[in-house]
């Protein structure tokens, strides 16, 4: 597989899977707005996820398209960064996820503005907005809960205790896919991108008087098709209906 | 017969948003070019946000009224540049207003605002600047929840992207 289309389905991957996780809040919201927030999130990433296996099918050249890669892959076909596939847990534990993914996002795809491929270009200049939202939320709620009641603050913290050892994956496992096409200008190397990540971590949490977990942050390997036991049932529910009617169309 | 582009143009203002009727796509800003092919026109549209669910439906609304014109047309979804809400009309920011939903304060969002900064938003109803934020998101993906702190009006904010 060409580096440029094995990039653009790792980051589609990775938005398909965190939109479809978060999806799950649908109607389990702990408030209406806050089910609404989380769906408009999901939906985001799913837009995303949409545009980015829609351009790696077309490069690929082998007909398949995003409807094929979104829905005829195995587990072990999929790309994307381990934490979009955790369960949900409670919401503190969904607020950690989502702002350390988004705030990884936020970084990655400002990068990308710079990217000498055309396409990668456009795609950074139009998540990057949806994603500020998504950063701002994130913060908003670590913040609320953090520097709030006693429980908030210990379930917050739990959250981001839970989260954390999946957030070494965003840097620490570039490979030949990444670092030919930072040699070629289309995409940052990840780890260049943890400084300012770790500024936007460390100013929120200290905002939220929470504290930086000093554990390992040792998971990885999604990016290559290693998964924990969770990505399997949420893409059996995902493919279901593609899987059982395999001419259905929309 | 051959139609001017003003022509075409003019047809794809009798288009509106799905989700904001009183808005047609043009003013959106969602229709960003339109060149003649052999039998017919090219129209490109981009989408406002990456999983608007509207842009499948903006599409068929735009082949139905060429159709109905008896105009052969290609719809294109172009990605850049990417849409932004400077491109809505300050007529039609107006007319948003005028229908209970506050139009866009300022242009894109800065660094600022991502750490925590508000925004002042002019409650459209009787346009107190005394209104506070109730949720980020609401009931579009192009919209945030406000209630204004002098009358007390719930109302959407059309958020700067």
């Amino acid at each position: 597989m060409n580096p440029d289309v094995a990039y653009l389905i790792r980051l589609g991957d990775t938005a398909l899977v965190a939109g479809q996780r978060l999806a799950e809040w649908c109607g389990h919201g702990p408030i209406l707005e806050e089910d609404i927030a989380l769906t408009n999130i999901s939906l985001d990433l799913i837009g995303q996820a949409r545009m980015l296996l829609d351009e790696a099918g077309k490069r690929e050249g082998q007909g398949r398209t995003e409807d094929t890669l979104a829905f005829h892959r195995d587990v072990f076909d999929f790309y994307n960064l381990q934490i979009t596939e955790q369960p949900n847990g409670d919401f503190g534990c969904t607020i950690a996820k989502i702002f350390f993914l988004s705030s990884f996002q936020f970084v990655q795809y400002k990068a990308l503005l710079e990217s000498e491929d055309e396409f990668l270009k456009a795609f950074a200049a139009k998540s990057l907005k949806e994603v500020q939202y998504h950063v701002k939320h994130a913060r908003d709620w670590v913040v609320r809960l953090g520097d709030g009641t006693e429980e908030s603050h210990t379930r917050m913290q739990a959250g981001i205790d839970q989260m954390w050892p999946f957030t070494g994956e965003f840097f620490g496992d570039d490979d030949q896919v990444e670092e030919t096409l930072s040699a070629a200008g289309v995409a940052p190397l990840n780890a260049s991108l943890e400084a300012e990540w770790m500024n936007i971590v460390d100013t929120v949490l200290a905002e939220a008087t929470l504290t930086k977990p000093d554990s390992a942050r040792h998971f990885k390997g999604g990016k290559s098709g290693t998964h924990t036991e969770h990505l399997g049932y949420l893409i059996a529910e995902m493919q279901f209906l593609p899987r059982a009617y395999p001419d259905a169309t929309w | 017969m051959v139609n001017t582009p003003d022509e075409i143009w003019t047809l794809l203002r009798k288009v509106s948003d799905p989700e904001i009727p009183v808005l047609n796509v043009v003013e959106m800003g969602i229709v960003r070019d339109v060149r003649p092919l052999q039998d017919g026109w090219e129209v490109d549209i981009t989408p406002t946000y990456s999983g608007c669910p509207a842009m499948d439906t903006i599409e068929a609304d735009i082949k139905q009224a060429f159709r109905t014109a008896k105009i052969p047309v290609e719809v294109k979804t172009v990605l850049a540049p990417a849409w932004t809400t400077d491109w809505i009309t300050d007529e039609a920011k107006q007319k948003l207003e005028s229908v209970g939903i506050a139009p866009p304060v300022g242009s894109s969002l800065d660094k600022r605002t991502l750490l925590g900064a508000e925004v002042t938003v002019r409650c459209p109803l009787c346009k107190s600047e005394d209104t506070r934020k109730v949720s980020q998101f609401g009931s579009t993906a192009c919209k945030a929840l406000y209630q204004c702190n002098t009358c007390q009006e719930p109302f959407d904010y059309f958020k700067c992207l």
